[in-house]
């Protein structure tokens, strides 16, 4: 008790000077607990990726739950991956044309579509909206399964529940994001093409004849490639959210949140990384 | 002040008549942050050997047994199963371990997107992968008509009672013929009637099997059932163990309570 009366909480009913001293230790100890967070948060994915990495790599391989998992991520993505390359495509369209027609380049469109969304938008879109539709998916149906003690029931029947729950998803998104990244770009193409179509004639073998004219190797398949990383961290980040989570159906719905914000973030935030690591690599 | 029976005693005196221990505790410590849980406890159970753990909610007599199958890891102290330490030892080799030991959960813990029957195939889809469809299914009706669940092998976890889940429960935990049985409140929040029939059940299996079983469980009149030996716990720690006549003899005050309570 301060000698007003007032219960110093935090300090913010003592005299200036007592209330620095209050104050500062605990920002000081907020922050060392941010700190600690962030570090302990980073060591255990470490930890949880290496023990994934071990159980990818030993039999036995839980092929039944792989192919389930990547029809899950696969199969059952497509719609919303197709609708929102789609989607995409038109917008880039729209944007390029009046751009274009601006500078007087208009003939450059089909090369600015197919470059716009193979190299940039195709990926990034479906790594978002995967990371939406399966990152939560993943997170919330794992932490279900926590809370109620169905992992603990797995490891308790002598199943490795890192290779039965954790590697059989990241492995699905890993090989599936490619595959969809080729149908967001299909998709965006397309209706990029038909959108142009509408407002001016261009037969869909010139779009495409000068779209990928002087294509390269290294201008394409790297850009669709990358996306087996953001499987791998929509993957790893849910799976690792899921299986830590702690305290009944609000431990569950944090997760699912975790699973999305966080595998969202990190995805962007590897792209910047991975479009340099691109360009150094297939100049 | 409670004293404690000789527990390292007890176990030599097994071992020299003949009938090791399957499963030994010595001096376990298990700390949640500053909350100390167990606090140095020491318990064996031999082939046949029923133990029933009683004690208070929050005495941490089922993270006595999740430390057991391996899904805690002790402070300190020593988990021996057929002689081996547990503790220290990677997921894999402790699934072999893990093998020979059955755990029913306090709520049934069934995998909700499975059926009862496909809940009962898990381990054996995992482990028993020589057995033919046709083998695992035959084996699955068996294991659920022994606890008297056979017609109800296509439902749905969720379809079906608190008691009807834990006899699931119990099959999917005898389906590889385990050598230990770890029961965590086997009949919580059960009526009379479905606690009566899960004991009867309980007492059934361990006449047919001979596992060495630790039940843990506050319900004093289900562990006179089932159990050969009862041991209380209390603040971590074993405060008497031995028969319920024991029990009943003992001049501890917590037991009297305990006793009377029940």
């Amino acid at each position: 008790m301060s000698d007003r009366g007032f219960t110093a909480v935090a300090g913010i009913d003592l005299p200036l000077g007592e209330r620095q001293k209050t104050l500062f230790p605990s920002i000081a100890g907020y922050l060392a607990g941010l700190f600690n967070g962030f570090f302990e948060w980073f060591g255990s994915l470490g930890i949880f990726f290496w023990q994934v990495c071990k159980a990818v790599v030993t039999p036995p391989y839980e092929w039944r739950e792989l192919i389930k998992q990547l029809d899950e991520v696969g199969s059952k993505s497509f719609p919303l991956v197709a609708l929102a390359g789609a989607a995409v495509g038109v917008i880039i369209s729209l944007d390029a044309r009046f751009t274009l027609s601006r500078f007087g380049a208009k003939s450059m469109f089909p090369l600015t579509l197919v470059y716009s969304v193979i190299q940039v938008m195709g990926p990034m879109i479906t790594g978002l909206v995967v990371s939406g539709r399966v990152g939560a998916g993943i997170g919330a149906e794992l932490a279900s399964m926590k809370v109620t003690e169905q992992i603990d029931a797995i490891e308790a029947s002598a199943i490795n529940p890192y290779r039965l729950l954790a590697a059989t998803r990241i492995l699905a998104c890993v090989l599936m994001l490619p595959l969809l990244t080729l149908v967001a770009d299909a998709s965006g193409l397309l209706t990029g093409w038909f959108a142009q179509s509408l407002v001016e004639p261009l037969s869909f073998h010139r779009f495409i004849t000068s779209g990928f004219s002087g294509a390269t190797f290294n201008a394409f398949v790297p850009p669709t490639f990358k996306t087996a990383v953001y499987g791998l961290i929509i993957g790893l980040v849910a799976s690792f959210e899921g299986m830590r989570t702690r305290g009944g159906a609000e431990g569950v719905g944090r997760a699912a949140t975790n699973s999305v914000v966080l595998g969202s973030l990190f995805l962007i935030l590897a792209d910047v990384v991975l479009v340099k690591f691109i360009l150094v690599v297939f100049p | 002040m409670a004293t404690t029976y000789d527990i390292a005693g007890m176990q030599e005196e097994r071992e020299d008549s003949g009938h090791a221990p399957v499963v030994a505790v010595e001096n376990l410590h298990k700390a949640f942050g500053s909350h100390i849980v167990l606090n140095g406890i020491s318990l064996s159970v031999s082939r046949g050997e029923t133990l029933a753990v009683l004690g208070r909610s929050g005495t941490g007599k089922s993270v006595l047994l999740r430390l057991i199958i391996g899904l805690e890891k002790p402070d300190s102290g020593a988990i021996r199963i057929h002689g081996q330490t547990i503790v220290g030892l990677g997921l894999d080799q402790l699934s072999e371990i893990r093998k020979k030991m059955g755990f029913l959960f306090q709520h049934a813990a069934l995998y909700d997107s499975l059926t009862v029957g496909e809940n009962v195939a898990f381990p054996l889809r995992h482990h028993r992968r020589e057995m033919s469809r046709a083998e695992r299914e035959d084996c699955v009706k068996q294991l659920l008509a022994e606890v008297g669940m056979e017609r109800d092998v296509d439902k749905m976890p969720s379809d079906i009672s608190g008691g009807m889940q834990k006899r699931v429960g119990l099959a999917r935990a005898l389906a590889l013929k385990p050598e230990i049985l770890l029961l965590d409140e086997p009949t919580a929040g059960l009526d009379p009637i479905s606690s009566g029939e899960i004991d009867e059940l309980i007492l059934k299996l361990q006449r047919e099997r001979q596992m060495a079983s630790i039940v843990v469980t506050h319900d004093l009149h289900s562990a006179r059932t089932i159990a050969n030996r009862l041991a209380l716990l209390d603040r971590g720690n074993v405060v008497v163990e031995g028969s319920f006549e024991d029990l009943q003899q003992s001049n501890i005050e917590l037991v009297k309570e305990f006793l009377k309570q029940s």
